[in-house]
């Protein structure tokens, strides 16, 4: 028996490696989605008390059951296909955006050796994968074949393409100083506490990546369609967006993969300027927490952040949004890769 | 057969299939955007067979450029055009003709070509010299494209900078009498300079 088993986990052969990275994904897909009702439920507590609200309350204690009521509210709802819908575009389109978001966590790694795929351009691919996701919204907004929607999901593809552009120059940054396109060399490169992460360096190149870690914050929450650049969605508006004539379980496939987008975007800010699941200090007892939970930790302040973002912050003008990222942080990424460049080049000596 | 060997060859093949499927559903579809959907899907099938070449960063770069931003302009553009799918289908017997001689000759050619090519002895070295084996791909590309070629490479990075300033150039207009922001201005602002107060003596009007 423990032949058979230490046979089926042995990674060298096709079965171990198949048995291997299938768990590997199963483990993935269950703690996120699991972490991702309570995330949603924490969003929406955050929401409230900053309104002085109390938020759901009802179902569960403090509410915590609630992500689960409404996933089976959703589930149980019967799904409207409108006439006049490109009917297999139409459905089509959630399922996009919800793949697209669970397979750029492939290359995720949330503690050391904790990642399904330690690929080597892990960074291309998940910028890939990014503007891959803009097509779950804009055939979506589309195929319902309703003007609300197709205008928000031509906002939103706009949106999502610009932002892209200054997301790209700011990963530019950080792969200059790490030296590697792979996830978890550019997380080992900032080992070694606090004053070694990216973001907040003890060294002069800080002038420059800390505004960049706020840029690409700030970039984040449009690429990920949130509040104050939430435009695909303005009620006042657009009434939804792109999800208009979405009901029951295919708008439930969309919210899940705009929530794990954020998340995702939560992650990368981690991993690219907050040294991913490395401890504050590297002695103890810092370095007795498990490295998992220091990324968590770090993950959930910086959703947190998303959060209030959305709580207290009013919504962009089109316009201006455009302007901020096509006339504002496009030349300040630019430049500032300019920078980390003859940085690394003439103090650190490095190429 | 081994499954190392077996595993690539069956990708390669789905990969394949479905671009040339794919591609024959472009030219198919009745509907434009569908053409475009099928051409998105061909350019990943690509991405795919690149990947099984050991040519990921050429994937990735594929994917994020053709892909994510390319074929999202193809797919704005042919959602908004209005097009009338009656008329688009009429002229179809009229072509028809032509079309397929076009077809038969282009046919013809390839069969031509098929026949008469072979692998020259040589290309199994070539494909094998700008990778050393300890060099991964991406530091293999950045050689040659950023130290061996580096002038040529700034020369067409120059030459897609001279199309972009044509671009803009030819679009920007400052038409006159146009009220155009003025961002500084705006956010430097303040209530007292928008808001005038005047003392109305009464029974005087302004």
């Amino acid at each position: 028996m423990a032949e058979f088993f230490s046979m089926l986990f042995d990674t060298s052969t096709a079965l171990g490696w198949f048995v291997v990275t299938l768990l590997k994904v199963l483990g993935f897909v269950v703690v996120l989605l699991v972490s991702l009702a309570f995330i949603l439920l924490a969003d929406r507590k955050i929401w409230a008390a900053v309104q002085m609200r109390k938020g759901p309350n009802v179902v569960g204690a403090f509410g915590l059951l609630q992500s689960f009521a409404d996933f089976l509210k959703f589930a149980f709802k019967e799904v409207i296909i409108p006439a006049g819908t490109d009917k297999a575009i139409f459905i089509l389109a959630p399922f996009l955006s919800l793949v697209m978001a669970f397979i750029a966590w492939s290359v995720v790694p949330v503690a050391p050796g904790w990642v399904i795929s330690d690929m080597n351009v892990g960074i291309l691919y998940l910028l890939a994968i990014s503007s891959l996701g803009v097509y779950g919204i804009i055939l979506g907004g589309w195929a319902s074949n309703s003007k609300y929607s197709f205008l928000g999901a031509l906002r939103s593809t706009a949106q999502m393409v610009s932002y892209e552009v200054s997301l790209g120059f700011v990963i530019v940054t950080v792969l200059l100083l790490a030296g590697s396109m792979n996830l978890s060399e550019i997380v080992e490169a900032q080992a070694g506490g606090f004053w070694h992460w990216y973001g907040l360096a003890l060294s002069p190149i800080t002038l420059v990546m800390l505004p960049m870690m706020v840029v690409f914050f700030i970039s984040g929450l449009a690429e990920t369609n949130r509040p104050p650049f939430d435009l695909p969605e303005a009620e006042s508006e657009l009434v939804a967006g792109y999800q208009v004539e979405y009901s029951s379980t295919l708008y439930l496939l969309f919210m899940i993969g705009e929530y794990l987008n954020i998340v995702l975007m939560c992650a990368m800010v981690t991993i690219l300027f907050l040294g991913g699941w490395h401890a504050p200090f590297d002695f103890a007892p810092f370095t007795w927490v498990p490295p998992f939970i220091w990324f968590s930790i770090k993950l959930l302040f910086i959703f947190f952040l998303f959060a209030m973002v959305k709580a207290i912050v009013p919504r962009y003008r089109y316009d201006q949004l455009m302007r901020l990222g096509w006339k504002v942080f496009l030349p300040l990424s630019m430049g500032a890769v300019v920078l980390v460049s003859a940085w690394v080049v003439f103090a650190q000596g490095g190429a | 057969m081994e499954l190392s060997v077996l595993l690539p060859a069956m990708a390669f093949y789905v990969f394949a299939g479905a671009a040339i499927a794919f591609a024959f559903g472009v030219v198919a579809a009745r509907n434009p955007v569908r053409s475009v959907l099928f051409l998105i899907m061909t350019f990943f099938s690509a991405a795919g067979l690149f990947v099984l070449l050991g040519a990921e960063f050429l994937a990735m770069i594929l994917v994020m450029v053709y892909v994510g931003a390319v074929a999202v302009l193809f797919l704005f553009v042919v959602m908004m055009l209005d097009i009338d799918f009656v008329e688009m289908r009429q002229g179809f017997a009229d072509y028809l003709p032509l079309g397929g001689l076009l077809a038969f000759i282009l046919t013809v050619e390839l069969i031509v070509l098929g026949a008469s090519w072979s692998v020259s002895s040589k290309a199994e070295g070539l494909r094998q010299a700008p990778i050393s084996g300890d060099q991964d791909n991406l530091s293999a590309f950045a050689q040659v494209l950023y130290t061996d070629y580096a002038f040529f490479l700034e020369a067409a990075g120059l030459v897609l900078l001279v199309a972009m300033i044509g671009a803009i150039v030819l679009t920007n207009f400052h038409k006159k009498g146009i009220k155009r922001q003025n961002i500084p201005a705006q956010i430097a602002r303040k209530a007292e300079d928008g808001v005038e107060l005047v003392d109305i003596k009464p029974g005087q009007g302004l």
